[in-house]
């Protein structure tokens, strides 16, 4: 498979201890492992089975993702934003592979 | 993906009668709402949930159940030692009941979370919210499903 394309929307900058908004998207199948080819084999699994967004290597929201989750999995979730940093959002792929962005924001 | 088109269907609802039906459902049987709760009370550790404090938003009726937009709110003041710590998501009709489970931090600063669902069919969509102190509340509604979205 193609490498997936990541949208994630981070404000460039906040205030500090403000609660901003974060959207992330990312193009993948999410094939569930329940659907069948034309001759009537089962396609085997293959999700994003977690997803995790850190602040400055804190943790600040994670999502187990399990098979019933739409294919292109969005998340939309809140941040406290306590300094000037660096989010860094991580989805972990069923076979084995890993898909990071970073994103900074500015905190005046 | 098949894309079942409007002449196809009825092609195959006349050709094959019932069996364009039996076609549509999934390999294994769907989950039901006691698999579901025996899924809920594995999470919350065999307590019961409260009602309150935990709100699910879905839309009443989703054209395509492929995509169902879903939210989760949970009333908390998220700081130090009173957050939420875990939300997750049931499906009672679906081949299986779980559909994710959102981890909270205090740096989250909201336990609010939106994501986009599969739904097999009409059925009982149930959120349960797991507190920092041990409490647990949940929340569930409806969602009339025209097009289910687990294949088939």
């Amino acid at each position: 498979m193609a490498a997936p394309r990541i949208r994630v929307k981070v404000p460039s900058s906040a205030s500090a201890g403000e609660v901003i908004t974060i959207k992330t998207l990312i193009s993948h199948e999410m094939e569930s492992g329940q659907r069948k080819d034309k001759d009537g084999n089962t396609i085997p699994r293959e999700i994003i089975n977690n997803f995790t967004c850190e602040f400055n290597g804190t943790k600040v929201f994670e999502c187990q993702l399990d098979p019933a989750i739409s294919s292109n999995p969005y998340f939309e979730f809140y941040a406290k934003v306590p300094e000037s940093g660096t989010f860094k959002f991580t989805w972990q792929d069923d076979n084995g592979e890993t898909y990071t962005e970073e994103k900074d924001i500015e905190v005046s | 993906m098949t894309h079942l088109t409007r002449r196809k269907l009825f092609t195959l609802a006349a050709g094959a009668g019932t069996l364009a039906v039996a076609a549509n459902l999934p390999r294994t049987a769907n989950a039901t709402p006691e698999e579901a709760q025996k899924a809920i009370s594995e999470f919350t550790g065999g307590k019961e949930p409260q009602s309150g404090k935990i709100t699910l938003t879905a839309p009443e009726i989703a054209e395509n159940g492929n995509t169902v937009p879903i939210s989760i709110s949970v009333e908390s003041e998220m700081t130090g030692d009173d957050f939420v710590e875990s939300v997750t998501l049931m499906a009672e009709g679906n081949p299986n009941p779980e559909v994710a489970t959102f981890l909270f931090t205090p740096l989250s600063g909201r336990a609010e979370a939106t994501t986009r669902i599969r739904l097999a069919k009409t059925q009982n969509v149930v959120a349960v919210a797991k507190m920092s102190d041990g409490s647990v509340y949940s929340d569930r509604k409806e969602v009339k499903v025209t097009i289910g979205g687990c294949g088939g």
